[in-house]
């Protein structure tokens, strides 16, 4: 339909829109609005450091994150008096340097939350298809289920199901992926709901489009603004569940390097040797600030409708 | 209005139905709960008939009836552990819990409601970017961090409060909390904090631009009427319902907040028990953390109902 109508263009509209896509077009325009927002880029600058040294951590830490110096052990930051800048933020207990364990322990993080997220959104977007598209009652087993789920106290669950099946990078990632699927069933569930009723689908029914395309070239494309926005505060929600797993002892096992194990062994020495467990916290914090400061953005950015949507 | 709160009440009774299944069927998951309960050198006959005693042998459909009917009356069974019933032991925590989660609730209520108002009536302002910024640092902070921060500042620097513990005081046979309380409460409730600056600003920059406050204005009303008379009372109905939701999160999530101040709470007894692997009374916690949760939701609709009409009528 869209090849008929750039033929011929009848509005000056269409001909706008057919100028606007291609990547460059689309690149050059996000980066148009990024510079109006600061916020949103401070946001997106605070995230991509922490993607970079969950990537480039061999190449980043100065030490080997396990490597114990016992001769080196519990040296407070080097800006205090004893510090020195062998060990810019200090070692823990075992001598092991903290700024080589806060890098290795955003891997940990991202992971989770990428994954988490990646398999909740997929299965929650598919479910949230077939509960809106569906109806009737399917719909009501679907969304029975989802309103059961968001109705129960999540970290009591979570933690109980984390102490039940065992410390592991792949459990926590299938557990936090499971447990917040509800969330985008009902986004999109949501969406499809309002979507159905506007012309566009309306029309697209009309001249007899099957139910297959109207989700894939109608439905989907309009969906990724809304799951990407939610998308980015769940992982950011998650990120912070797995540090609080991981200081319960519940997350990945001990010898991970993550921020939640390290707060973990920074408790224990709270009072002597505070500098352990501030600065992993500081990293959940620099975290999390950036994806909500990035959240926030992508909600205006990609739709405006949302701005208005609290969690 | 009746048809309403009976509609709801029936969804809550199903909803606990759904939350027994779950929670039966988790502790099914941690394999056979007589090996936890004999030593390690026990023989296959004595397991047997340790099985046989308890019931573990039957079909799971009745052992899963059997759980219901005794669920119902509020029987767990006996913490492993404790050797007491986890009824009784949930019991003998809640009102710690309950003082915790008060105490956190007022602080973000006191703190975050003027915040939300002076943010919303002063958009682009100072008090505006302070409680976005609140709202901000609420959602950013893990509360399990913070409270390891303030130990630090407050406790090991300043010395002004106690780093761990519960302390009351009793007064006319009421017992009564301490500054023991401040911390773990500042800790556990910035989160709550931040979601309600978050509520009232926006609620009462909505409200700010509808026609009824426009029309008080135009009256000559004066400010401060107008404030407590229309907007405020407007933004009032929809609080409740962020309200309620805290509450209950804020009694099943202290669990961080409990065992870093080793605050003699449930949240205390649920990591306490995961730590002893007694899945008996993680379990009946869990069912009553959800039954906390649900009953406030019910609670808090039935409220929402009678403040605000259009939820009745609505759908």
């Amino acid at each position: 339909m869209q090849a008929d109508a750039s033929v011929t263009p009848s509005t000056g509209l269409l001909v706008d829109q057919q100028q606007e896509t291609g990547l460059w077009p689309k690149i050059v325009y996000i980066a148009r609005l990024l510079k109006r927002d600061r916020a949103g880029t401070l946001g997106l600058i605070m995230f991509l450091i922490v993607v970079i040294s969950a990537v480039f951590a061999p190449y980043l830490a100065p030490y080997d994150p396990l490597k114990q110096d016992l001769r080196a052990a519990k040296r407070p930051p080097a800006w205090t008096e004893k510090g020195n800048w062998d060990h810019p933020l200090g070692t823990d207990n075992l001598g092991r340097d903290l700024l080589s364990r806060i890098i290795y322990g955003s891997r940990v993080s991202l992971t989770v939350g990428f994954f988490g997220v990646l398999i909740a959104c997929s299965l929650g977007m598919l479910l949230g298809l077939i509960s809106g598209y569906v109806g009737g009652r399917t719909d009501a087993c679907i969304m029975g289920g989802v309103n059961l789920i968001l109705a129960l106290p999540y970290l009591v669950f979570v933690v109980f199901i984390a102490a039940i099946l065992g410390r592991s990078l792949l459990i926590v990632i299938l557990i936090f992926g499971f447990t917040d699927i509800p969330i985008f069933v009902r986004i999109t569930r949501g969406e499809v709901l309002s979507m159905r009723e506007s012309e566009f689908i309306e029309s697209a029914m009309s001249i007899g489009a099957r139910p297959g395309r109207i989700i894939f070239s109608h439905v989907l494309p309009n969906l990724i603004g809304p799951l990407i926005t939610i998308a980015t505060f769940e992982m950011s929600a998650m990120i912070f569940y797995e540090a609080g797993l991981g200081f319960l002892g519940l997350s990945v096992p001990p010898s991970v390097p993550s921020w939640g194990n390290m707060l973990a062994t920074g408790r224990k020495y709270l009072t002597i040797y505070p500098w352990i467990a501030t600065f992993p916290g500081l990293a959940i914090v620099f975290t999390g600030l950036g994806m909500n400061l990035l959240g926030d953005w992508l909600r205006d950015v990609l739709d405006p409708r949302m701005r208005r949507v609290k969690k | 209005m009746q048809r309403y709160i009976f509609s709801r009440l029936i969804q809550s009774i199903l909803m606990l139905l759904g939350v027994l299944l779950i929670v039966f069927f988790m502790l099914q998951l941690t394999g056979d709960p007589v090996s936890l309960m004999v030593s390690r050198n026990a023989s296959p006959e004595q397991i047997e008939r340790l099985r046989e005693e308890m019931g573990f042998n039957r079909p799971m459909i009745v052992q899963f009836g059997d759980f219901l009917t005794s669920a119902v009356v509020g029987d767990f069974g006996d913490s492993i552990r404790h050797r007491q019933p986890a009824m009784k032991l949930i019991l003998e925590r809640l009102p710690a819990t309950i003082e915790l989660a008060t105490a956190s609730l007022l602080i973000s209520l006191l703190i975050g409601v003027p915040l939300g108002i002076l943010g919303g009536s002063n958009p682009g302002r100072f008090w505006d970017t302070l409680s976005r910024g609140a709202g901000l640092v609420g959602q950013t902070i893990p509360n399990f961090w913070l409270a390891l921060i303030l130990i630090i500042i407050f406790s090991v620097k300043l010395g002004w409060f106690p780093s761990f513990g519960r302390n009351t005081w009793t007064f006319m046979g009421l017992t009564l909390p301490t500054r023991s309380v401040i911390l773990p409460a500042f800790a556990l409730g910035l989160f709550t904090m931040g979601q309600i600056v978050r509520f009232t600003r926006s609620a009462v920059l909505e409200i700010k631009s509808e026609d009824f406050v426009r029309t008080a204005y135009s009256k000559g009303l004066p400010d401060h009427i107008i404030y407590i008379r229309h907007i405020l009372r407007n933004a009032a109905i929809p609080l409740i319902s962020i309200i309620g939701v805290q509450f209950g999160y804020l009694l099943s999530g202290s669990i961080y907040i409990e065992t870093i101040f080793s605050w003699p709470g449930l949240g205390n007894l649920l990591a306490e028990s995961i730590g002893n692997r007694d899945f008996a009374l993680v379990q009946a916690i869990a069912f009553f953390a959800s039954v906390v949760v649900v009953t406030l939701n019910l609670v808090t609709d039935i409220c929402y109902g009678l403040a605000d009409p259009r939820i009745r009528y609505g759908d």
